[in-house]
């Protein structure tokens, strides 16, 4: 009935609007209904996010100036001590070169295989769904499990890869004694996991790669390894440089395959394979049993990682800035072209939905922030919906 | 409007599925006027896939022999036999090991926090994508920067807060921490945002219905196809989770992945048990990726991130 005296208000509009002269008690509840809501909404995540996110790492500071045991609990206030005990061990900075060292040899032979495979996987085949699933069966494998079936075919006795390398009448060699095999091992394991998960990503990048492009390179006579570097890599750079990114956050931190690699699970006889969070592992829950080393392990990790993340970001996007200049076919210059196209297209026929283009026009560039933007961005999202959905029957 | 789940709102189920088949024929008629690759691209792709299920059939192989055969020869045998099931039974009855505890608190783990996941997310994006509201933009971008976040460093005190609550050994120490995922809300208010229009909330809205009734009926249906992927993306998350789950708890209440550690504990001199044991555990997460495995693959494809 209220209703009826004034109309209920749009939800969805910021600016409140006059106050109606009789307001009955049902449109007030409305009101406070429209007010609170989107607060309500948010809260869950906000309320878990404090709990569960930021208290911890903030607390981590406070458990790092402490003298604090896993039994003990809390103990006095010792300032940086923790800090200086933990940067005057060898075996921290020990792990520290192990976990770089894994990350490179785990990244660079992951971003190139992954893109081998999705430069296969984008094109017109047979069964395309089933070549995808293919890829991604790793993914699904927990990395423990991994972990254990790799150092099984990676011993250094009657392993697989040391009778095959055998075979073709080489030395065995030590996976497990010597300290960079060892980390070629660990890195394979990483690789075999996250490998067809990158590739997919990149495989979504490249459908999205407009094949107006593709066909004025066979114009212009680009062959098909020509048009792969002048077209799809300058095209799915942005991609890239996401996939470099989550693989560095997630390569600081490698544990799992590190932990099985070896029944004991603590880096091998002389630490050649402890990474630092095992590191932080074995202080904190190991032998010494103090939480409050433990916590300044942590910060230094996390002081670790935002360096790297910036150092990273710094030099992608540097390297895709200087690309983009030389490359023949650069994004800045797609993206252009195609706004006009689009323009033109929308004057000319019925305004299309801009929010989910049709697949047949993949219009939407790929990914529409700079590379700088390193989550998926809005354009990727909306894109790549429509994409799959009609990959997956292709 | 064209996004198929808004058709699916305002015209039914019927015509959602016309508006896919439309909106696909239209690629593949593009995609037929692409040529087929030959047969280097299957052999490459056929290597790729060899690569991908060797480690778990070699698991077989492994299994089906015995302890001696193992550590005496890499390939004891090219085909798995029928001994490979006494190893399983071992594995399964063995009394340290826990299988069926395990099998039931993965489960319970993974499906209680990809749920909660799934609606936090929801509620979430719908709010940031659709409703306004003070710091809205400002909120969203918090949100963002806290995906980058190694929030794993935080282990100490969060084990000092489950020591307190005394919930550690008990699944809730799990859960709670997996039901955060900021990710999950980045992800539901891309989403929301182009495929729910303002048009239907406001006429829900005008139809009388409350906030909580618009989100029931109105967003959560549209947001049905991206809710599904991000379920099955935490889904895979948490089953195979490792690091937290080896902390807080133990070998009396194991999730799968402590399993595999506590084979490796009891019997890494046998390693064929240890093989079976291995392939055991990733048996289930198998079967349902074989079912699930194509929404995955969309899922991943359409802007995934590994946390």
């Amino acid at each position: 009935m209220t209703a009826l005296h004034t109309p209920t208000p749009a939800p969805a509009r910021g600016n409140p609007d006059p106050a109606p002269r009789r307001v009955g008690f049902t449109q007030r509840l409305s009101r406070w209904d429209v007010k609170l809501a989107p607060y309500l909404y948010i809260s869950p995540f906000f309320i878990l996010f404090a709990l569960v996110g930021a208290f911890p790492l903030v607390y981590t500071a406070y458990v790092s100036v402490h003298e604090w045991n896993l039994l003990g609990g809390q103990g006095e206030f010792v300032g940086l001590q923790n800090f200086t005990d933990v940067l005057g061990q060898a075996i921290f900075w020990k792990s520290v070169g192990n976990t770089f060292s894994i990350f490179v040899l785990s990244a660079a032979p992951q971003l190139a295989l992954a893109i081998t495979i999705a430069a296969v996987l984008d094109q017109n085949l047979r069964a395309a769904t089933f070549w995808r699933m293919g890829v991604l069966v790793p993914y699904v494998v927990a990395p423990v499990a991994v972990s254990l079936i790799f150092g099984r075919m990676f011993a250094d006795q009657y392993g697989l890869i040391n009778a095959i390398l055998g075979g073709i009448g080489l030395d065995p060699v030590g996976w497990h004694s010597d300290r960079f095999a060892s980390h070629v091992a660990i890195a394979t394991i990483v690789n075999f996991r996250w490998t067809g998960y990158n590739a997919l990503i990149l495989l979504a990048a490249m459908q999205a790669v407009p094949r107006e492009l593709y066909e004025a390179a066979v114009i212009d006579g680009a062959g098909r390894l020509r048009q792969f570097f002048s077209v799809t890599v300058p095209q799915i750079r942005a991609t890239m440089v996401f996939v470099v990114i989550t693989a560095t956050i997630g390569g600081m931190q490698i544990f799992d395959e590190v932990r099985m690699y070896d029944p004991i699970g603590l880096g091998g006889p002389s630490r050649n394979w402890m990474t630092t969070v095992l590191y932080l592992y074995d202080v904190a829950w190991g032998n010494q049993k103090n939480f409050g080393r433990a916590a300044a392990v942590a910060w230094l990790l996390f002081l670790l990682i935002v360096c790297i993340g910036l150092i990273n970001f710094y030099l992608t996007s540097r390297i895709s800035a200087a690309d983009g200049d030389r490359s023949a076919v650069s994004r800045r210059r797609t993206q252009a072209l195609i706004a006009q196209a689009q323009a033109k297209a929308r004057a000319g026929s019925q305004a299309e939905a801009p929010t989910a283009p049709l697949p047949t026009h993949p219009a939407t560039p790929p990914d529409e922030g700079p590379p700088d933007q390193a989550p998926p961005s809005p354009g990727r999202t909306t894109r790549s919906t429509t994409d799959s959905e009609d990959g997956g029957r292709g | 409007m064209s996004s198929v789940p808004v058709t699916a709102q305002t015209a039914g189920k019927a015509a959602a599925r016309a508006a896919t088949r439309r909106r696909n024929r239209g690629s593949r008629a593009t995609r037929a006027a692409q040529r087929r690759p030959g047969w280097v691209t299957y052999a490459l792709l056929g290597i790729a896939l060899l690569i991908s299920i060797f480690p778990l059939y070699y698991t077989l192989l492994l299994g089906s022999s015995t302890q001696q055969e193992v550590s005496q020869n890499a390939v004891p045998q090219w085909l798995p036999d029928l001994s490979l099931f006494d190893r399983f039974a071992t594995v399964i009855n063995a009394s340290q090991i826990n299988f069926w505890k395990a099998l039931m608190n993965s489960v319970i783990i993974s499906v209680t926090a990809s749920l909660a996941v799934v609606l936090f997310s929801t509620l979430a994006g719908f709010a940031f994508a659709k409703l306004r509201f003070a710091w809205r933009r400002g909120l969203l971008v918090f949100v963002i920067a806290t995906m980058a976040v190694p929030t794993q460093l935080g282990v100490i005190p969060l084990y000092i807060l489950m020591t307190d609550l005394d919930w550690v050994g008990k699944l809730q120490a799990v859960i709670v921490p997996a039901m955060l995922c900021p990710f999950g809300v980045f992800w539901m208010t891309q989403y929301l945002s182009s495929a729910l229009p303002f048009e239907l909330i406001e006429a829900a809205r005008v139809d009388g219905a409350s906030m909580l009734r618009t989100f029931r009926s109105v967003a959560l249906p549209a947001a049905a196809p991206a809710a599904a992927m991000l379920f099955l993306f935490w889904f895979v998350m948490q089953w195979t989770m490792f690091f937290w789950p080896s902390i807080v708890l133990n070998s009396q209440n194991p999730t799968l992945p402590l399993v595999v550690q506590s084979l490796q504990g009891q019997y890494f001199t046998d390693y064929s048990l240890v093989m079976a044991g291995i392939f055991l555990v990733t048996f289930p997460l198998l079967v349902i990726f074989a079912i699930v495995g194509k929404q995955l693959v969309a899922g991943i494809m359409t802007g995934a991130v590994k946390g």
